[in-house]
């Protein structure tokens, strides 16, 4: 399901164009809200940015693909960021991403079936101390080892799958 | 009895560590003794190893209690905050405390001692005297005089003099000038500037609004990382507090002076730490490096006159205006002055921030300050500067650490990262590592860096896999060279140093790689053999139940055997084994 673009409510959209369309250089933060609201940039967001800015849709698309926060498909409920910083690598962060793969069986980049879990590879957290380390959601997990992540996956997937 | 204050450390670091559910079972505790007292937030005090961290402020006194728990929080709450008793078995041991002792904290001078979300705690702590100074008291030209005095060099990692910057915008003309904070923290194995935003977010602005004071403009930016979102929230409230002050705003201090400040969240893109693609981002664009001259300080943000400081550069003007230049260059070797926050991690026994004079020796800073190496292994190399910098041997431990000594060994300053490895560590894998990082970060205007790179990252990528060849490290020192003149900005113009210093200083380990097709570490996986001695193996059957391809066979009580061809080298049966009967080679 995870890969099929969906149709999205472009109203929601409105209140964001109307305050930053007109002000030069906003392109990057219109992005960043309009992701904060779907999840991601779908395609006819897109689209209805360029209209109200009169920004080419490449540039736009340009803009989208340059930058690593930005994602063009919907993610999971919750979004891994496993840490590849120089401590986490040094400290067996490669370990613990084939221990995300062997228990949801996602790869960096994609979404498990259900739509609760997507991961993905990102650089530095700045929690080098705590290495290896992992965001999800805003919130920061440190000194992973195999147990605790089977944890926090496990729970999370039980809170997920209630709600 | 004394007054008992107890405070809890609640950075990103503290809070993953689960400082949040310390401060609950601190509170739970207190309230379930009847005490008015409540567990009080601080910011990141730096002891990132002992997380979650808490202090007792008991009358003059002041104990830490490290690695606190919901239990470990009620012992110290009834024992000593309610009983009065110092828990001395759940202190933090002298040894230590000296990684606090052997600091001078300058940068990190209110980090993990105030409350960051309330700014009457930092003007007790003679917040914005230092801002009202500059306003009232000095002209924009000596304010720059001073920081010119003190020394100070941009602690992003070039080291550029800021005095020389600030001077050179102030004089470019332009109808509206900026100041830009860079808060892009990008280098991997580098938190000392979330810590301050986190932790102390006052000092950033107040150093900003005086620089802003110095070059004659009224308009700041900080542009944040959107990974760092406690510190964008406590900047905003931070900003709020300071604007409902009067320190930031119109009229300041009474001098018809306005500054104000805003926040654009980056979206993820190393080389915008890079201060011309850092422009580009903040006009919306793909974050691209320009072409210098013109410098940002005549042609910058909007083709406007703008400076841009790092954030640790600018945390450092608020005390050097209140105490003078002269007593921050006390600090610091002949062509380094001040301080310098080096942010210790990898396998260090005791990670996390510390803030020290320049000119201390690495052995100093790793095993006096940083405990030495996790487990008591060897010390093999300390990698400094991130994907810019190289990684410095062990005969180079006693080099003193500043911008010059630190460039001399093909490692650079950058903004303080120190990864620390023991013998488990592949430089060659380390070298392939960064490669892999500029590879993907690498913004593709030069052809140099965007080619270059990707051809260093297969042929050290192949390396790893045994599939080495003669010639390969002839190649990565020619491309390495060819990229670094062939290339725009810092990004690619350092990228190969972490090949190029592994190279020169490891050069045993790329030739056991590449001619004995061995990692000397254990490291690189394609170049292991596992196997199981004879001698040693009890037939206990639990390496062939644990292993996942089946590659284990053999009979109860007897020795087992791996089959290489199945074997696909996950260590499993290594972790396992209860008599060390498995050997890697």
């Amino acid at each position: 399901m995870a890969n099929v673009e969906q149709k999205v409510d472009l109203q929601l959209l409105q209140p964001i164009l109307d305050e930053y369309a007109a002000k030069p250089g906003s392109l990057i933060m219109i992005l960043q809200h309009t992701q904060g609201l779907y999840g991601y940039l779908p395609k006819d967001a897109l689209k209805a940015i360029s209209a109200a800015t009169g920004i080419a849709p490449a540039k736009i698309l340009g803009v989208a693909s340059f930058y690593t926060q930005f994602r063009l498909q919907p993610v999971g409920k919750y979004l891994i960021m496993l840490c590849q910083g120089t401590a986490c690598h040094v400290n067996g962060s490669e370990k613990i991403s084939a221990i995300i793969t062997e228990e949801l069986g996602i790869k960096d980049g994609e979404t498990t079936a259900d739509g609760l879990f997507t991961l993905k590879h990102v650089a530095c957290l700045g929690c080098c101390s705590l290495a290896p380390a992992m965001m999800i959601n805003d919130e920061v997990y440190g000194n992973l080892t195999a147990d605790s992540v089977r944890q926090v996956l496990k729970d999370l997937a039980a809170k997920g799958g209630a709600e | 009895m004394a007054e008992m204050r107890i405070k809890v450390g609640l950075g990103s670091c503290g809070m993953a560590a689960g400082a949040r559910k310390t401060q609950e079972a601190i509170d739970a505790a207190l309230s379930a003794a009847g005490s008015a007292v409540r567990a009080e937030r601080t910011g990141c005090i730096g002891l990132c190893f002992a997380e979650p961290l808490v202090e007792v402020i008991d009358g003059d006194n002041s104990y830490f209690y490290g690695r606190v728990d919901a239990a470990k929080a009620e012992q110290i709450v009834n024992g000593h905050v309610i009983g009065g008793q110092v828990q001395h078995d759940l202190l933090l041991t002298d040894d230590e405390m000296a990684f606090l002792n052997r600091q001078q904290r300058i940068v990190l001078r209110n980090c993990g001692v105030i409350d960051p979300e309330n700014i009457e705690h930092y003007i007790a702590r003679g917040g914005y005297q230092a801002l009202q100074k500059a306003v009232q008291d000095m002209t924009p030209e000596q304010i720059i005089e001073e920081i010119k005095i003190s020394g100070l060099r941009g602690r992003g990692g070039a080291g550029f003099p800021t005095w020389f910057k600030w001077d050179a915008c102030r004089k470019a003309e332009g109808e509206q000038k900026y100041i830009i904070c860079n808060a892009d923290e990008g280098d991997p194995g580098a938190f000392m500037d979330r810590s301050v935003l986190e932790s102390d977010p006052h000092a950033l602005l107040e150093g900003m609004a005086i620089a802003a004071r110095a070059i004659g403009c009224n308009q700041g930016v900080i542009y944040v990382r959107a990974e760092y979102p406690l510190s964008i929230q406590r900047l905003e409230l931070a900003m709020a507090d300071a604007r409902a002050k009067g320190y930031l705003g119109q009229n300041i201090f009474g001098s018809g002076w306005d500054f104000d400040i805003y926040i654009k969240a980056g979206a993820g893109a190393f080389v915008c730490g890079e201060e011309t693609a850092l422009l580009a981002s903040l006009e919306g664009e793909r974050g691209m490096p320009r072409l210098k001259p013109p410098f940002p300080a005549q042609k910058g943000f909007w083709q406007q006159p703008s400076n841009i400081n790092n954030v640790e550069t600018l945390a450092n003007v608020a005390w050097i205006i209140l105490n003078g230049g002269a007593a921050y260059a006390e600090f610091g070797t002949e062509t380094s002055k001040g301080t310098k926050v080096f942010a210790l991690a990898g396998k260090i026994k005791r990670g996390g921030l510390v803030e020290v004079p320049m000119g201390m020796t690495l052995r100093e800073i790793i095993f006096e300050v940083g405990g030495g190496i996790k487990n008591d292994a060897e010390f093999k190399a300390v990698q400094m500067g991130g994907p810019s910098g190289g990684c410095i041997p062990a005969s180079l431990l006693d080099t003193p650490v500043d911008y010059e000594n630190i460039n001399k060994t093909g490692a650079i300053m950058g903004s303080g990262g120190m990864i620390v490895m023991d013998s488990t560590t592949c430089m060659v894998d380390m070298a392939r590592f960064f490669l892999d990082f500029t590879q993907k970060e690498s913004c593709g205007k030069c052809v140099h860096c965007r080619i270059g790179t990707k051809r260093m990252l297969e042929i050290l990528t192949r390396i790893t896999k045994g599939e080495g060849k003669e010639g390969d490290v002839e190649l990565l020192t020619q491309l390495g060279e060819d990229i670094k003149a062939g290339s725009l900005c810092g990004l690619g113009a350092s990228a190969p140093n972490p090949a190029l210093s592994t190279i020169r200083y490891f050069a045993d380990e790329y030739k056991a790689h590449i001619e004995d097709k061995t990692c000397p570490a254990h490291s690189c996986r394609d170049l292991l053999t596992y196997y199981i001695r004879p001698d040693k193996c009890k037939g206990c059957t639990l390496c062939s139940r644990k292993c996942p391809t089946g590659a284990i066979s053999g009979e109860l009580r007897e020795v087992f055997v791996i089959d290489q061809e199945k074997c696909i080298k996950c260590g499993n049966c290594a972790a396992v084994c209860r008599f060390d009967a498995v050997e890697v080679k």
